[in-house]
């Protein structure tokens, strides 16, 4: 069974009030927020499609694509 | 167009009146509560309702009562809830919540003696002023009442049809005796009595449909939960799509038309019955059950050679001032006969630019008062004592 | 992302503050919502009044801002008059548990069709950090400015005692749990309660020391446990989330049909 690869990642910098669930509850630490308090992938990478950050956003900022490769 | 069928004749409570006059209007909903004197209006829906099709549910207090047919009302269904003094006082705040979202809904208040728990099986008239401003807040409502079982009927129809016209809550101000005593009511024929169906919208699926946009006409055209148009339905200000705004022009805007649509149609909404006014020197101005002893007092009184006449009020709220004045403004006297302190009494001065000769003969004992309480309140009146 | 279509986009960024918890209700409604494929225009949200509350002006479906504590009752008229209606209520605690207690028990007690969505932050946020019947003893509050001493309400219990017939209960953390709990939830045909545990990190957590949204959240990971885990036992202060109650028992607008059924069968008028 593959991993789940990610196809798209966006966050809406307009909806992001920068609370940092998503920094902090990342597992490969993909996240970060900027010097505006907003939420951005610095380490787009490591990121493992798990997509706890799209479901866990208060904001509802992130929208995630993931390819559908499991058997 | 007349029948060769003979006429549906009744002997009745007038409660069970109203249910006919709901039942004729389309009513498809109640939820309520049960509270002496209004109680068998709930007892006869719980039987009739889902006979036809509609639905009766016992709600755990009148204030759930009065939510719950907000809420059916908003699917599209004529509603109606019926009370009493204590239950009408639980069901202000949402009664303001109709008022403000503009929901078509009746509601019966059968009043008893008050304050508080009061005279639970006896007459007053108190709560005239608690329908006009019970709810918190600038606000216009509708308010009918009548004296006898076909006008309770009549009445209740019209209460559903002004709800309807004017996207409003309408109350029906009945009373103890006229709830509970019966009398022989003709039941009209279908189609006799207009009634106003629910305006829907014409808007189609996938085109911008305003809730709160009111037609050239006036009238708001609904949208039923449960149909294409998805939209907002709140107790706060707001703008015409029903989503909350305190933007200053928008609220100024609101509460002027859910004042204006009400308060601008005083006269298309004064229902009234005159006797005898052309050439009455005096006249008495009353309402509800007491009606039928002024009325008593007045043909008496014309059959010994006075001219008295009575105006008998069956829209109270908006007040029919210009009406008033006009029936009164010849006579020498004008006496308001209620069982309360004086609640249209007050608003009868506020009609006639002598006020002085404006008398109130009431009772407030829960003694339903009498012809002969009249006729002595009149030789006080008169100067003539007891 | 197609939970998008469910949302009224022009209204966000919501107005509830950074990290709070009913942003993530939110987020998992929509995703139950859309992974059922329901129709928006079968769906009515009914809400009451308070942070919670504001929930059903961000989603794209028929919805009722109703009264505090009063949204079942509003909820009821709705749905007896139109059963094929998917009716959801999500509430705050105070709102449903408070002022709306009575209404809450009755609407359990008739097992009517209803999801009643307790989005639970132990405060009245809206109205400046006022202690509710869920902030549970020895917390400070807008109103318990020496703690207070009112024990909570066991949501679960109550729900199931009144007579709810699905009672589930997760966190804005177990995000995942969450929407497969609403799910089950609004596809149960009977009065389903689903209690969340939600963060309130401007009052209830700043008054209480508990840290930022995120520290609330590892909160909840770490004070509940899966029903009937061995950690209960040695840890009874743990609380327990999933699906407490799950059961079919007529459901009121069904048994009300055959009411009608009845009275339409017995002799007399048709009308």
């Amino acid at each position: 069974m593959s991993r789940p690869k990610l196809k798209s990642f966006c966050i809406q910098r307009e909806w992001c009030k920068g609370c940092g669930i998503c920094v902090v509850f990342c597992p490969t630490r993909v996240l970060e927020l900027d010097a505006q308090d907003k939420a951005v992938a610095v380490r787009p990478e490591a990121c493992i499609a798990c997509g706890n950050c799209a479901l866990r956003c208060p904001d509802l900022a992130i929208q995630m694509e993931i390819e559908d490769n499991h058997l | 167009m007349p029948s060769n069928e003979p006429d549906i004749v009744r002997f009745i409570q007038g409660n069970e009146a109203c249910v006919e006059g709901a039942l004729y209007a389309g009513v498809a909903f109640f939820a309520g509560y049960p509270i002496t004197p209004s109680s068998e209006i709930m007892e006869h829906l719980a039987r009739r309702l889902p006979r036809r099709g509609g639905k009766f549910i016992q709600m755990e207090d009148e204030i759930a009562s009065m939510c719950a047919i907000i809420g059916a009302s908003l699917t599209g269904h004529k509603v109606l809830t019926a009370t009493s003094g204590p239950g009408f006082s639980l069901m202000q705040e949402a009664l303001g919540y109709a008022v403000m979202a503009e929901i078509p809904c009746v509601i019966v208040n059968v009043q008893r003696g008050g304050p508080s728990t009061g005279l639970p099986t006896q007459i007053a008239q108190g709560d005239v002023n608690q329908v006009r401003w019970g709810t918190h807040g600038d606000h216009a409502i509708i308010a009918l009442t009548a004296s006898n079982h076909q006008d309770v009927f009549a009445m209740t129809v019209e209460a559903f049809n002004m709800a309807e016209s004017y996207r409003t809550p309408v109350v029906l101000l009945f009373d103890e005796v006229v709830g509970h005593m019966r009398e022989r009511m003709v039941l009209p024929r279908p189609g006799q009595i207009p009634l106003v169906e629910r305006l829907r919208t014409s808007v189609p699926d996938g085109v911008d449909y305003h809730p709160y946009l009111p037609r050239e006409d006036g009238r708001l055209p609904m949208s039923d939960f449960g149909g294409v148009h998805r939209y907002n339905v709140t107790g706060l200000y707001h703008d015409m799509w029903g989503f909350p705004s305190d933007n200053p022009k928008v609220v100024h805007g609101l509460i002027r038309h859910l004042v204006d649509k009400i308060e601008n149609n005083v006269d298309a909404i004064a229902r009234y019955k005159s006797y005898y006014l052309e050439d009455a020197r005096t006249v008495l101005v009353s309402y509800g059950s007491t009606a039928r002893s002024a009325l008593h007092v007045v043909e008496s009184q014309r059959r010994k050679g006075q001219k008295f006449g009575l105006l008998e009020l069956q829209t109270l709220w908006p007040f029919p001032y210009d009406i008033v004045g006009e029936a009164c403004g010849r006579a020498k006297q004008v006496l308001v006969v209620e069982m309360n302190m004086g609640h249209i009494c007050a608003e009868v001065k506020k009609a006639l630019s002598n006020p002085r000769n404006v008398f109130l003969i009431n009772r407030l004992d829960g003694v339903f008062i009498s012809p002969t309480d009249i006729r002595q309140a009149l030789r006080l009146i008169d100067g003539r004592g007891v | 992302m197609t939970i998008r279509k469910y949302l009224r986009e022009r209204f966000f960024p919501h107005m509830w503050c950074a990290g709070c918890g009913h942003g993530i209700v939110l987020n998992a409604l929509v995703r139950a919502i859309e992974s059922m494929g329901l129709s928006r225009n079968e769906i009515v949200m009914v809400s009451g009044i308070g942070c919670s509350s504001r929930i059903t002006g961000y989603v794209d479906v028929h919805t009722l801002h109703t009264l505090h504590g009063r949204a079942l009752a509003f909820a009821t008229g709705v749905k007896l008059s139109k059963p094929e209606l998917n009716v959801i209520v999500p509430m705050g605690d105070g709102d449903a548990l408070a002022i709306g207690g009575n209404h809450f028990i009755h609407a359990a007690r008739r097992n009517i069709a209803i999801t009643a969505i307790v989005m639970n932050n132990r405060i009245y946020g809206m109205t400046g950090g006022q202690y509710s019947p869920l902030s549970g003893c020895e917390i400070l509050a807008a109103t318990a400015p020496y703690t207070t001493i009112d024990p909570s309400f066991d949501v679960v219990a109550l729900s199931a005692a009144a007579g709810a017939t699905f009672v589930a209960r997760c966190t804005t953390y177990h995000v995942k749990e969450m929407i497969g709990i609403l799910r089950q939830a609004i596809l149960h045909e009977g009065f389903s309660v689903v209690e969340i545990l939600s963060q309130c990190p401007t009052y209830f957590g700043r008054a209480n020391k508990l840290g930022d949204a995120a520290e609330m959240l590892r909160g909840f990971k770490e004070g509940t446990v899966p029903i009937g885990a061995a950690a209960k036992q040695k840890h009874p202060e743990l609380i327990e989330r999933g699906i407490f109650v799950q059961k079919e028992q007529p459901e009121y607008c069904a048994e009300y049909e055959k009411i009608m059924q009845k009275a339409q069968g017995a002799a007399g008028e048709t009308i």
